[in-house]
């Protein structure tokens, strides 16, 4: 009971979203406005704490459900500071469009706590939880603009999909109880290190748990959500979607394949190496042909997934026979730093262009493409922090999104994957003509917005942030990275 | 060594990429502070450059002005233990005239854009991210910074042909800026791309972890990964030096560009293909570059006699002058390919050579087109008359061009020739044939552009109002392309400073492929 205390950064993400739910319902009409700001305070004191109280700390929790480790710390923090970021970049969207701020912000913190809990859940069905959680909280804000008809249809499309590949994901990881006898990822490692022959039943369960969180994080095959449910959400969450609850399933999956699957990483090897080509490819190729910029920047964010699956595909090498030697273990890390670079180069670069366009099409109304013609004008320093996110997020220097795919690429090609990592980067050429395109139309088009575009002062702050953190990754990832080393130390050193 | 020269490479490189920064929280009203800001960073970078030339010594050879900084550390490896990717800085006796010429090339570049109007400070920005990125492609000994500042160098490229560049309509050819630019810009990545791969591929295979070029160099790549892998560099590489069938972005990006961008571009990038080339691939890869030298000699004639062919076809004044660098850039190609000592240095001397001709080319071109707002052939006539200094300028490039004793086109060509006829006679024939009909083209557009009969009536309908008195280039424009001028002139009468440096650096390359074979 005494390491119940390990919790306390959860517990108080849970009081703040009750507090802010009650501070909604008791302070006068004109006074809401102060209930984001209080949100953030509180999610940055939460985080601040947070680095202190677990700093150096490693436990396991009711016998290995839940793990307090270097990891865990690592996202924890991350979320806290990825949900102040998207409660900040949500203000003057709800302000604008939404009725119910309470509400929006109460659940918005729901989803961080769900995200912290996957970031150290030790176990399946903790997992499953953690991802409902998530799930059910996005579900609700996709189809938070009710007078929006596109949102009301967002979050139909979004709940029953989302429903059945919940379902698909329980059926999963009954049949590998059922079959190893354990949901702890420890012990299935030992279980499945100790058995030589591969039950096929038990490769059935993981073809569907990698079904269920394949949707959840929209790859090719199971990606045909997205698209809809990016265009119809309210853009804030949006941003969401593709950023936080995309890279919490990663975070999950990268401990899941790490401490539990390893022993069996070389027979689903070809199975991520395809979804992975796949979902690169058909991502960036739909891209090329959208008119709409939140459809477009959904299929970019189905390439990113791709290549972090490229990643998780890159965990082990092919002539990686037997037992881990420290060499491969080494191989590993490097894999694991790269696909959490990525992640977080990409959820920087991609909350940036979200916030960025949510400003511009609150002016313009639209959501085409050709509608930001003459964005340069009305405001440069929003459309140079567009800019740079889009460099970003195509992979050029000196924007964090280059170092974050160097490094992922280099990592998978030393685990001999060098033909997928060919693939990849022909599908970041691909995506380089459409990045290009929103380009060509902020700078070069003639002006369609004919008036200034005000910034309000927590945008402004959002931004220039987001954007100095862009280029302080991009010129010196290295403090970045020696966290990162710390988080993967965790995993990798269990086994 | 002193602390200055270890440091000298970082400041040559920092000092654009620290300017672009400052520019952007410069005052957008205050367009004659960013001009003159511009300026003397520019002078600045270029004296620092030409220093660096003038400083390596050419008895010691190697690599010099040598430093590095630790950058990023990879996880320890029992094997191979604690690698890092380093910023691992140096220049031999081939990037340092690379160096010197991006300095002078900048510096000119700079001046020529002073009568730039339409967000000047945007440009800078833009343009001093460029040069960034080329000085530290030169300057780089390591794969991943190597990499690095060729994709920072790309990057701007966009954006600075779709906003400040120009369109050719001649009704029935019609090329807008923004085709020019995206097509570029896919030409480029696509190089990239194949660069980025075998990159990859080279750091798996070594198994070194380590991305540093001398480190690399040591080791020796079995037989059939350097014949898979040289061609993929080569071509990377190649589409960047304009190697045919991939050169058509050239002429296009080149004519769509602004003046400057296009100086920068068919001035240095393209180098930087050719220099991509020989330390990549030569340096890394010699027996793949052993074994595909014959291609690349075959493409790099191809490229000479096609280039010059085009050239010979052409309406618009600037695409006259994009050609022709697809034809110059095929000496380049043929000289690497030679594999010896007299044609890989008459290459690298035809690299810087032909920068400064061409940035003067596209000065002077820049000039004419922003007074009479045309380049066509077939409308300007006789232009000598008003615009003196245009003309002779002109006439300087275009007779180094055709490559007349003197001047430095001539030295860097005979090189290459002396060492085709030592291997390939008959394509150093076909070679002089190229010359040969650079000099129809050149000589053809100068008697008729600027000395044919002027015809007043339509010279004043074309030039541009602001212009009417006074028509030829204004004091910045002159000192920019007199700089580059006296350049050329020096490299032509005194080459044997110039060849003394080249040689070392190409002598160390062959013989690390000597040595490997």
């Amino acid at each position: 009971m005494n390491n119940l205390s390990f919790l306390l950064p959860e517990i108080l993400v849970v009081i703040l979203g009750f507090g802010v739910l009650t501070i909604d319902f008791f302070i006068p009409k004109n006074k809401k406005w102060s209930l984001p700001y209080i949100a953030i305070l509180a999610l940055t004191g939460i985080f601040i704490f947070n680095l202190i109280f677990l700093w150096g700390k490693s436990d396991e929790l009711y016998g290995g459900i839940l793990r307090i480790d270097g990891y865990s710390l690592f996202f924890k923090s991350a979320f806290l500071i990825l949900g102040a970021a998207l409660i900040a970049s949500s203000v003057d969207y709800v302000n604008k469009n939404l009725s119910n701020p309470g509400e929006y912000y109460a659940i918005l913190i729901f989803t961080v706590l769900a995200m912290m809990l996957l970031s150290s859940s030790g176990e399946l069905l903790t997992a499953y939880i953690a991802v409902e959680t998530l799930s059910f909280g996005l579900y609700v804000l996709v189809a938070f603009d009710r007078y929006n008809i596109k949102s009301n249809e967002a979050g139909t499309k979004y709940i029953i999909l989302g429903a059945l590949s919940s379902a698909i994901l329980l059926f999963g990881i009954s049949q590998i109880y059922g079959l190893l006898g354990t949901t702890q990822f420890n012990e299935m490692a030992e279980v499945l290190r100790s058995n030589n022959s591969i039950n096929p039943g038990l490769l059935l369960g993981f073809l569907f748990l990698i079904a269920g969180l394949g949707f959840k994080v929209a790859s090719v095959p199971f990606h045909m959500w997205a698209p809809d449910v990016y265009e119809g959400a309210p853009t804030p969450i949006t941003a969401h979607l593709a950023v936080g609850s995309k890279a919490a399933i990663f975070v999950l999956i990268i401990r899941f394949f790490v401490t539990g699957m390893m022993p069996l990483m070389i027979d689903l090897q070809i199975i991520l190496v395809i979804i992975a080509a796949l979902t690169m490819t058909v991502g960036n190729l739909m891209a090329l042909v959208q008119t709409n910029i939140k459809r477009l920047l959904a299929y970019s964010s189905i390439g990113h997934a791709g290549y972090l699956i490229l990643g998780l595909a890159a965990l082990v090498s092919i002539n990686q026979e037997g037992g881990m030697t420290l060499a491969f273990i080494s191989n590993t890390n490097l894999v694991v730093n790269g696909i959490i670079l990525h992640t977080i180069a990409y959820g920087i670069s991609n909350l940036a262009a979200f916030l960025s366009i949510s400003i511009i099409y609150k002016k313009t109304g639209n959501e085409n493409i050709k509608d930001l013609a003459g964005a340069s004008k009305a405001s440069p320093f929003l459309s140079m922090v567009f800019a740079a996110s889009i460099f970003s997020l195509a992979g050029l220097p000196i924007f964090a999104g280059f170092i974050s795919k160097f490094y992922l690429f280099t990592a998978a090609s030393v685990q001999g994957l060098i033909w997928l990592v060919a693939i990849a980067i022909f599908a970041s050429l691909m995506s380089l003509y459409y990045y290009l395109k929103v380009l060509k139309y902020m700078y070069i088009e003639k002006s369609e917005i004919d008036n200034k575009i005000d910034l309000s002062p927590i945008a402004f702050v959002v931004l220039s942030i987001l954007f100095i953190a862009m280029i302080f990754i991009g010129i010196y990832p290295s403090p970045l990275m020696d966290a990162i080393q710390h988080a993967t130390y965790a995993l990798t050193m269990v086994n | 060594m002193n602390t200055f020269e270890s440091w000298l490479l970082l400041i040559i490189i920092m000092i654009p990429l620290i300017g672009a920064a400052v520019f952007i929280f410069m005052p957008k009203d205050r367009e004659e502070m960013i001009q003159w800001s511009a300026t003397i960073l520019g002078l600045i970078t270029m004296v620092l450059s030409i220093y660096c030339f003038a400083a390596y010594n050419h008895n010691d050879g190697g690599f010099q002005f040598a430093n590095s900084w630790i950058w990023l550390d990879l996880p320890s490896n029992p094997i191979i233990g604690q690698q890092a990717i380093q910023l691992n800085l140096g220049i031999d006796g081939i990037s340092a005239p690379m160096i010197m010429l991006t300095g002078i090339v900048m510096f000119t570049g700079v001046l020529a854009s002073r009568s730039i109007s339409d967000r000047p400070k945007e440009f800078f920005v833009l343009f001093f991210l460029l040069i960034s990125g080329v000085f530290g492609v030169f300057a780089s000994l390591d794969l991943f910074f190597l990499f690095f500042f060729y994709e920072l160098s790309v990057l701007p490229m966009y954006l600075l042909i779709g906003i400040w560049g120009s369109s050719t309509d001649f009704k029935t050819f019609i090329r807008t800026k923004e085709y020019g630019a995206m097509k570029l810009m896919l030409y480029l990545v696509a190089g990239s791309v194949l660069i980025w791969i075998s990159i990859l591929a080279i750091f798996a295979e070594s198994g070194l972890g380590t991305f540093l070029i001398p480190a690399l160099s040591e080791i020796d790549f079995n037989t059939t990964f350097q014949l898979i892998i040289f061609p993929l560099v080569a071509l990377g590489f190649g589409i960047l030096a304009g190697l045919w069938p991939f050169h058509t972005w050239s002429p296009d990006g080149h004519v769509a560009a602004p003046t400057a961008v296009s100086m920068v571009h068919a001035g240095v990038l393209m180098k930087l293909g050719a220099y991509g080339i020989i330390r990549v691939g030569m340096f890394l890869l010699p027996e793949g570059a052993e074994q595909w030298a014959p291609v690349l000699l075959g493409l790099g004639t191809v490229n000479v006699i096609y280039g010059a062919l085009s050239a010979l076809g052409q309406r618009d004044l600037k695409y006259v002058i994009g050609y022709s660098s697809v034809s110059h850039m095929g000496y380049v190609l043929m000289g690497i390919a030679t594999l010896n000592v007299i044609g890989l240095s008459g290459a690298v001397l035809q690299m810087f050579s032909h920068g400064i001709m061409t940035a003067l080319f596209f000065v002077v071109v820049g000039v004419i087109y922003e007074r009479t707002h045309t380049r066509d052939i077939g409308v300007l006539e006789g232009i000598a008359k008003k615009m003196g200094w245009v003309a002779v300028l002109f006439v300087i490039a275009g007779l180094t061009s055709l490559g007349l004793p003197g001047l430095s086109g001539f030295v860097a060509e005979l090189l290459v020739f002396i060492g085709l006829f030592q291997t390939y006679p008959i394509l150093g024939m076909l070679g002089i044939i190229g010359a040969g009909i650079t000099a129809i083209y050149i000589l053809r557009l100068v008697a008729k552009v600027f000395f044919g009969k002027l015809n007043e009536d339509i010279w004043n309908n074309m030039v541009d109002s602001k212009f009417s008195k006074q028509a030829d280039s204004n004091y910045w424009e002159r000192v920019s392309s007199v700089v580059l001028a006296i350049t050329i002139l020096v490299v032509g009468l005194f080459p044997f400073p110039f060849i003394k440096v080249i040689d070392t650096g190409v002598t160390e390359i062959l013989a690390a492929m000597a040595g490997s074979l």
